[in-house]
């Protein structure tokens, strides 16, 4: 079963998506119980609903619903004028009431559609919906020399969890992953959520199935589950192609089933069903009555939406001349758009826009990698817009050099000082007064009578050697053009 | 009758309840006569009723998102047949 030709050529691959996603709140879903679990000890962050204690009742988070809402706006979602919460249950210990409150057949987001651009072209993927849920408990699996048990935090357990599900409107590992980059990007910038894979908050399973071109009717469909780095998910799904591939080839069929992926093999494995077929025998939460949403709360989410990532690469591209690559860079976060634009404003010459994007997008950028952590933002390097700005203006009036102005953001990571006060308290300003540095260019020539010679001889390059031995010596802080016309005129006199 | 022996044990060993045969027997006559009962309910045209989950007419019942405070793992602990460097111990449960 060798498939060394691409799988694509002969099936079509069709995927879905289900990303789940953990909202930002204070509180759990259901009761005030303090959410943000990470680094916390074992079952320290319970209450008696989390539990599920005899006559506890939940109450519903009024900003998770928020929350979802305004995610769903962000994506093209309609929002129902109803919506309401129901029971899945199911015999499983991560929720100690047996059931997970979650939305069955009225969610507060249904539609949506989301543009990408993946494989150099754009596609446009449809959401089903987005509902509201309880996330469950961790459980620990330990062996005890041959007999296993579990061990329960219910720590996560009722933590606000959005779970989004796409059509199968996905067709490659790049597509689902650039969508998913998108979403995690629309989740940060509405502040909806950290999406942090490495920490679970954003959490992904892939329905994947093949069919031969042209086939109206969907092939057997294999849910991938643990798929924890955007990584996984590229390399699971096209495990996944070639393996259902090589079944379809050797003429079987692929059986519908969910199945793991394993980081280190690379492989998904068959993961064994829960006993006997699904039946959560869903029925609407009697504890909880339902919703109406009010247009006035939506128009409101709506009002209140930020800027979105491509809106806004769009303006910076018009409004400040920036390349498409610069604005979507300096749109990636909505932190860092901020950064720029305020930076921009503090500046006020719209010419010095992309001045302010250089720096940003260099010297910044690289010191914001170095701090090596993913949600670094400029802050964390100890400056401000406010730096950059006066960066950005000292160069332009000519106070100090480019070369000076790299040493001045330099001392500004290190001691938080804005450049106006690092220039003056090490007296870095351009040497711009002809007499001032007329003795060193006097003393430069007197000493480097070979690179003079080459000069006169017509070898322009030597100039350049001059200039160099000025900037040295008076530490950057001269203009290396009023050099050079400073040298040629002392030789040449 | 519309309720099996064998389903009142299934339904005892899922409320992990230990009943004996008497019991069995006794709870059996008893949760069927219930179950009778409330079949007469069916004897209700309802085809023009459309369903509903609620009896009472609330809507939008929710709260602030303002954090309390968690228990004491301790007092949450006590109540569990079994537990382990914090955590709730269970038999082995299949992913």
């Amino acid at each position: 079963m060798t498939t060394t030709t691409d799988p694509t050529d002969k099936y079509e691959v069709v995927i879905g998506l289900e990303v789940h996603c953990q909202l930002r709140t204070q509180s759990k879903m259901f009761s005030d119980c303090p959410r943000d679990y990470f680094d916390r000890e074992p079952n320290t962050l319970i209450d008696p609903v989390t539990l599920g204690l005899p006559g506890t009742l939940p109450v519903i988070n009024e900003q998770a619903v928020s929350y979802t809402i305004l995610a769903g706006l962000a994506l093209g979602c309609r929002i129902p004028e109803f919506a309401k919460f129901d029971r899945k249950n199911y015999p499983y210990p991560d929720l100690p009431k047996g059931y997970q409150i979650t939305q069955y057949d009225q969610p507060f987001c249904l539609d949506g559609e989301v543009a990408i651009n993946a494989d150099g072209r754009e596609r446009t993927v449809r959401l089903e919906r987005i509902h509201l849920e309880e996330d469950t408990g961790r459980l620990l699996h330990r062996d005890d020399g041959g007999k296993g048990y579990s061990l329960i935090d219910f720590n996560r357990a009722g933590v606000p969890l959005m779970e989004l599900v796409t059509k199968p409107d996905l067709h490659t590992s790049e597509e689902a992953v650039v969508f998913l980059r998108y979403l995690r990007q629309i989740f940060r910038y509405t502040g909806v959520s950290d999406s942090d894979l490495e920490k679970g908050s954003f959490r992904c399973d892939a329905n994947i199935s093949l069919r031969t071109h042209g086939a109206q009717e969907l092939g057997a469909k294999v849910e991938i589950k643990n798929m924890n780095s955007f990584r996984s998910v590229q390399r699971a799904i096209e495990f996944e192609i070639i393996r259902q591939a090589a079944v379809l080839d050797a003429g079987g069929t692929v059986e519908q089933e969910t199945r793991g992926f394993v980081d280190g093999t690379g492989e998904t494995v068959s993961q064994r069903s829960k006993e006997g077929a699904h039946d959560y025998r869903y029925f609407p939460e009697p504890d909880l009555p339902p919703l109406r949403i009010e247009t006035a709360m939506v128009d409101e989410l709506r009002a209140s939406l930020p800027e979105l990532p491509r809106a806004r690469a769009a303006r910076f591209e018009s409004a400040y001349g920036l390349s498409r690559d610069e604005a979507r860079t300096l749109t990636e976060t909505r932190q860092r758009a901020e950064d720029y634009e305020a930076a921009v404003t503090l500046v006020g010459d719209l010419d010095l826009a992309s001045t302010v994007a250089h720096w940003l997008i260099g010297d910044i950028a690289g010191r914001i990698n170095e701090l090596g952590r993913a949600d670094a933002e400029l802050i964390d390097t100890g400056i401000t817009p406010k730096h950059i700005a006066q960066l950005v203006q000292l160069v332009d009036e000519g106070t100090i050099t480019a070369s000076t102005a790299k040493d001045v953001l330099g001392f500004a990571f290190d001691s938080g000082d804005l450049p106006e006060t690092i220039v003056e308290e090490q007296n870095l300003k351009q040497v711009t007064d002809v007499h001032a540095i007329k003795d060193i260019v006097v003393t430069i020539i007197e000493n480097n009578p070979k690179a003079v010679d080459d000069y006169r001889g017509g070898k322009e390059s030597a100039i350049k050697f001059l200039v160099g031995q000025v900037m040295r010596e008076t530490k950057g802080r001269t203009d290396p053009n009023s050099a050079a016309d400073l040298i040629k005129t002392t030789i040449d006199s | 009758m519309s309720l099996s022996i064998d389903e009142v044990k299934h339904i005892a060993r899922l409320a992990r309840v230990n009943l004996s045969d008497a019991e069995v027997t006794w709870m059996h006559d008893q949760l069927a006569s219930i179950l009778d009962h409330f079949e007469m309910l069916s004897e209700i045209d309802t085809d023009e009723v459309p369903p509903t989950a609620q009896s009472f007419e609330l809507t939008n019942v929710d709260r602030p998102d303002i954090a309390g405070a968690s228990i004491a793992r301790d007092s949450a602990l006590a109540g569990a047949p079994r537990q382990e460097d914090g955590y709730y111990r269970v038999r082995a449960v299949l992913d």
